[in-house]
């Protein structure tokens, strides 16, 4: 079944994919194939591949349980919060709470997760900022 | 001998005080990143890749950094084989069969060394293998036109499910998303915007460097997570490792198996869908075969049962390289990621690098050469302090890994937008595992999807818009006879050669 939904999500990406190939806009430096061409024979591949999914379906994958899926989804939402805050919030905060998040999440203990968090925040901030010199995002601390 | 003067230039550039200590630093860090069950050289060379381009290293160093980590992971994969009975990486799995048993013999260190030293054999003859076979490579390189290489490319795409593939139309599905990614951005022919939906982050397309380290570092933190304390019956680690050296007598008895796993381990490397992971299978079935054919010895902790696969995946991740560096097209998901080092570089690979940028090409010849020594110093005597490094709790190193991966991409551009992307990334690399989606196809999709469309496009401008022109010359004829081919033995073999496989590592891995 998950191959036949895939296969129905591939179906509409090709779909959609191809329809955004023929909008492509005229250019007056046309060549011969034009710009929208390989994109819709690329769309057609993932088509028929999408198809194919769809008829011959491979056995399921074991899917973790309901429990598991959340703490995935957790993580990714964790995640997506850090890539969208670390501009606000800089890097040493950000990678701290989300560093000791992980840790908890992965079986570390809750207070030894909150020093890996602080430890690996600072010390990649060490490493790379001060010994190889590459620009982190900055906080509201002024580092 | 013309290739010899050539290599004096590559090590003249590439024998610096500084060069020494990033192939030595690579070499440590890669072995430890080989050594760690759930990051094998493709994490490790991706993630490495923005950081080294964000500090501003020059080619020659970054090349000597991401193949000194590419090879130290192949090294360090074995380590946990021998002592855990879990392979480090993909390849290393071949080596659990005979490794593990002599661990438990009171052999660790015996076989460690022996395997150390297996590894500096099979990728030493692979060099030269290189430098030989790659310049003739690439003289009949130069005589491809663009139809000639739309359709190397499509062999590239066609063969890279690989032999032990099972489904090909996933294999398919999963070069075509590349591509279709590869497509973002401003078209190079017209200048005009495909896909973006006015989206101006897009303009430039998407940095495949994100895509790597997304696909393939931070999906592995979502793998952890599924499998969080699900491990249960962990085989007992080997704790002592008695001595390090390996006898003579033990390593004599080893030569043949040195010379032919060499060449079987070389060849699967050069032939496109093959890669390390059957080098290293090929060469112990053979040397099963040779040496033990009732299978007295291999299995229980025979020494060329440790040497042949080491030996095997080394010399294939030598193998690999021909094509990559000759034709520009990469025959495994590592080459790939290295692939993915030499673009961030602005350097094309490709027949024309041999004539243009010599300098670069065998320094990086020189760079593996010297990357391999250094292993085999290192690796000899500290086998023993990176044997702890696998007591790294999973609860620290996943976040590493992780927050490592957002500094490296964070310092490509610094916006928030391309984390955002990376995390999608991830997720989609996490689903697709599940899915049975190869993630490698993508890869190379995204790296070579506008140099393929180029060459269709400048084939067709000069027939003039005549299709037909893409089997116009018998060697167009013969490469699309090739892909055909690649595509379409794996539906035939796929399943026998992935059933051996599971086979003969059932055996062993009870707990996998």
């Amino acid at each position: 079944m998950s191959d036949r939904i895939m296969g129905g999500i591939g179906l509409a990406l090709a779909a959609f994919y191809i329809w955004a190939a023929t909008i492509i806009p005229e250019s007056f430096m046309a060549d011969v194939v034009g710009p929208a061409t390989f994109p819709i024979i690329i769309g057609v591949i993932i088509a028929i591949c999408s198809i194919w999914f769809i008829l011959r379906p491979d056995p399921e994958p074991v899917w973790p349980s309901l429990n598991r899926l959340a703490e995935i989804g957790f993580a990714i939402a964790v995640c997506l919060l850090y890539a969208i805050l670390l501009p606000k919030l800089g890097f040493l905060i950000c990678t701290a709470l989300a560093a000791s998040y992980m840790s908890w999440r992965l079986g570390g203990t809750p207070v030894g997760a909150v020093l890996t968090g602080v430890g690996l925040s600072i010390g990649i901030w060490v490493v790379f900022k001060l010994v190889l010199g590459l620009s982190l995002a900055v906080g509201p601390l002024g580092i | 001998m013309e290739f010899l003067s050539s290599l004096g230039v590559g090590f003249d550039a590439a024998l610096t005080f500084s060069n020494l200590g990033i192939a030595l630093l690579g070499a440590f860090l890669g072995t430890m990143m080989g050594a760690l069950p759930g990051l094998g050289p493709a994490n490790g060379v991706a993630i490495l890749i923005p950081i080294a381009f964000s500090i501003g290293l020059g080619p020659l160093p970054s090349l000597i950094l991401m193949t000194s980590v590419y090879y130290g992971a192949m090294y360090g994969g074995r380590i946990s084989s021998i002592l855990l009975n879990i392979p480090g990486d993909e390849p290393a799995m071949m080596t659990c069969l005979d490794g593990y048993p002599m661990a438990r013999k009171g052999m660790a260190g015996e076989a460690l060394s022996l395997s150390g030293i297996a590894s500096f054999i099979g990728a030493i003859a692979a060099t030269f293998g290189l430098a030989l076979l790659a310049p003739q490579l690439v003289k009949i390189a130069l005589l491809f036109g663009p139809a000639e290489y739309f359709a190397l490319f499509t062999i590239a795409f066609a063969t890279l499910g690989g032999i032990s593939s099972t489904n090909q139309a996933k294999a398919a599905f999963a070069a075509a998303f590349g591509l279709s990614i590869a497509m973002i951005g401003v078209d190079t022919q017209t200048g005009v915007q495909r896909f973006t939906f006015g989206e101006v982050h897009l303009f430039d397309g998407i940095d495949f460097l994100i895509a790597i380290v997304g696909l393939f570092a931070l999906s592995e933190v979502f793998v952890f997570l599924e499998h969080r304390g699900s491990e249960g019956n962990k085989e007992e680690s080997i704790g002592k490792i008695g001595r390090i050296v390996a006898p003579w007598s033990m390593i004599r008895s080893c030569i043949p198996t040195f010379g032919r796993s060499t060449i079987i381990g070389f060849l699967s490397g050069v032939l496109p869908g093959a890669g390390a992971s059957l080098g290293s299978f090929l060469s112990y079935s053979v040397e099963k075969q040779i040496v033990d054919p009732n299978s007295k010895t291999f299995g229980k902790g025979d020494p060329r049962g440790v040497a042949a696969p080491e030996v095997g995946n080394n010399a294939a991740a030598g193998g690999a390289l021909v094509p990559m560096l000759a034709l520009g097209v990469p025959g495994s998901g590592t080459t790939a990621v290295l692939l993915a080092v030499l673009l961030s570089l602005n350097i094309t690979p490709g027949p024309l690098l041999f004539s243009q940028n010599p300098d670069v090409v065998w320094g990086l010849i020189a760079a593996l050469f010297i990357a391999n020594v250094m292993l085999l110093i290192l690796n000899i005597p500290l086998v023993g302090l990176f044997s702890r490094v696998l007591l790294v709790p999973i609860h620290i190193l996943m976040p590493l890994v992780a927050m490592v991966s957002f500094v490296g991409i964070y310092g490509i551009s610094g916006s928030s937008f391309d984390l955002v992307l990376m995390v999608l990334f991830g997720v989609v690399g996490w689903l697709f595992r599940k899915l049975d989606i190869p993630l490698v196809p993508i890869i190379l999709g995204i790296l070579l999807g506008n140099e393929m469309e180029v060459n269709l496009r400048r084939a067709m401008t000069l027939s003039d818009g005549d299709w037909l022109t893409l089997v116009g010359s018998p060697l167009a004829i013969t490469l699309w006879v090739l892909a055909i081919i690649g595509f379409v033995a794996p539906m035939v073999f796929g399943r026998k050669v992935k059933k051996a496989i599971a086979e003969e590592s059932d055996e062993i891995a009870v707990g996998d």
